[in-house]
């Protein structure tokens, strides 16, 4: 398994972001982790990155418990997040540089000359990253996830923010990288048709907790709706699904 | 890549990384390395000026010239030492990569490491135009205090790195709007380290603060040694077990604080 989480709960003061939830993520699988906001996806992400601690239970990341044996994972895995940036100063090679070299990347300028291939970065990638477009952006922060090819990618919101196009692009990327790499992707999301597409399981959260848990197909035929945004919406509401039949 | 590890699985290329990061940071600012250099050589001009002053109108600071310069280049030492380190450390959540660097292979320890580096680079950007200003302005050879300096400057820089550890674990867990502590922690001990003045001017009972701190060993033994002619080497081995202490403490303090930023959520939040 990619990812094993065994009766996760994350309180804040008052507030339970994250309710005993548990569930497994195969190696190679893409996971879609739906819900509103608040429904605890940044939390139970940030905690299998080991950003944040859980009040109780396990997260076990590629083997290892986290974040006791962080080591033996981060340099396997990488994340995205829109509650992180890159220096602004830096341009984009210098950036990519700098991680490459924190990650121990064998041959960077060969690595960063190929990710400024695939993800169409040539033309600024000299330029600060302050000075880049929201689609530039998130283009360089894909690089910076993929710089060490890693296993396991952790994505909150990958195309929050961009314009049709650009999350096309960038989604057909991932598929392609997880085609070749063999690699797992979690990916957190409000956007339903960016799950369908890409994802081959789907686990929906609510106030904190899971509330479904199957295939994109699974979860539509379950609650006789066409899309997942329908089921979304049934979900927010507090629609029931149809009775098993 | 060829990894190059210290004890304790401590990586050189990942502490290179950082530091590469921060020169980067510098090179592509010219502010920044102008306000390097713009307070260390105001600080000794306005005070070599008034040393000047006082030396001729009198007898006792005429024997002890070069107190006052001495004193603020030392205090320049320790006061650029933890800023150089603190501020690199602020550059991080001020660019919101702090959750990068949590997330990647780069261990705490090396972070500090790195931002150790980076207070000595950007503390000899501003202090080593500061001595020269200082010899060709007022005749104050700085490096004239020969070893002693050396056993001076060490204490002062540990201490500026005990507290710059301590006061960036404050910001990691309380966020920015924490980030005053940086610029002003450090002049809260200005009048107890005794700069300016020596111990014996103190009430008896403020004396015991003042000798708990590192930097009041450094600034009687700059007197000793600028007026006496004597280097007290009992001063700076005192100096340098307290520092020791500190040292091992401000770790500890902010790996406890890590914890409590990662218990509390802070490391994703980053802001106020």
């Amino acid at each position: 398994m990619a990812i094993e989480v065994a009766h996760l709960t994350k309180i804040y003061k008052q507030t339970r972001a994250v309710d005993d939830i548990s569930f497994s993520i195969a190696r190679g699988s893409i996971t879609g982790l739906l819900g509103g906001n608040g429904a605890g996806k940044t939390t139970t992400i940030a905690m299998i990155m080991g950003l944040v601690l859980p009040t109780s239970g396990r997260v076990t990341v590629l083997g290892h418990p986290m974040p006791r044996e962080s080591e033996y994972v981060l340099g396997r895995m990488n994340f995205e997040s829109p509650y992180v940036d890159m220096p602004m100063r830096l341009t984009v090679r210098q950036n990519l540089t700098i991680f490459g070299r924190l990650y121990a990347v064998r041959d960077l300028r060969g690595r960063i000359a190929q990710l400024a291939d695939d993800l169409d970065l040539k033309e600024f990638i000299d330029r600060p990253n302050g000075k880049l477009s929201a689609g530039q952006k998130t283009r360089v922060a894909l690089a910076k996830a993929l710089i060490n090819e890693p296993e396991l990618l952790l994505l909150d919101e990958p195309t929050a923010s961009l314009d049709p196009d650009t999350a096309d692009w960038v989604r057909g990327h991932l598929e392609a990288y997880c085609r070749k790499h063999q690699a797992t992707i979690l990916l957190a999301s409000h956007n339903m048709l960016e799950v369908e597409r890409l994802c081959d399981r789907v686990i929906i959260m609510k106030r904190g907790r899971i509330e479904d848990d199957d295939s994109p197909e699974g979860i539509m035929a379950r609650y006789n709706r066409a899309t997942l945004e329908e089921v979304f919406l049934d979900v927010a509401r507090g629609r029931a699904k149809e009775p098993a039949s | 890549m060829s990894e190059v590890a210290l004890g304790g699985g401590i990586s050189v290329n990942r502490i290179g990384a950082m530091i590469l990061r921060y020169w980067y940071l510098l090179q592509s600012s010219w502010p920044r390395l102008l306000e390097l250099l713009y307070w260390p050589a105001l600080q000794v001009i306005t005070w070599g000026f008034l040393q000047t002053y006082i030396a001729q109108n009198a007898n006792f600071f005429a024997r002890a010239g070069g107190t006052l310069i001495g004193a603020v280049i030392l205090w320049d030492i320790l006061f650029r030492g933890q800023l150089g380190f603190s501020i690199s450390f602020l550059e991080e959540m001020w660019a919101r990569n702090l959750g990068n660097l949590m997330m990647s292979p780069l261990k705490p320890i090396e972070f500090l490491f790195a931002l150790t580096a980076m207070s000595l680079i950007r503390l000899a950007i501003g202090v080593l135009p500061m001595t020269l200003l200082a010899l060709f302005l007022f005749h104050f050879n700085f490096y004239s205090l020969g070893l002693p300096l050396i056993a001076f400057f060490c204490n002062l820089i540990f201490t500026s790195w005990a507290v710059g550890i301590f006061v960036s674990g404050l910001v990691l867990r309380l966020g920015l709007g924490a980030e005053s502590i940086v610029w002003t922690l450090m002049f809260a001990l200005m009048p107890l380290a005794c700069v300016y003045y020596p111990v014996h001017v103190l009430p008896v009972w403020l004396q015991y603060v003042s000798w708990s701190l590192p930097p009041t060993y450094v600034f009687e033994g700059m007197r000793a040694l600028l007026i006496g002619h004597v280097f007290r080497t009992d001063l700076m081995l005192a100096a340098l077990s307290i520092n020791a202490v500190l040292l091992l403490a401000s770790f500890a303090a902010f790996l406890a604080l890590l914890r409590s930023a990662r218990i509390n959520g802070s490391l994703l939040a980053g802001g106020e």
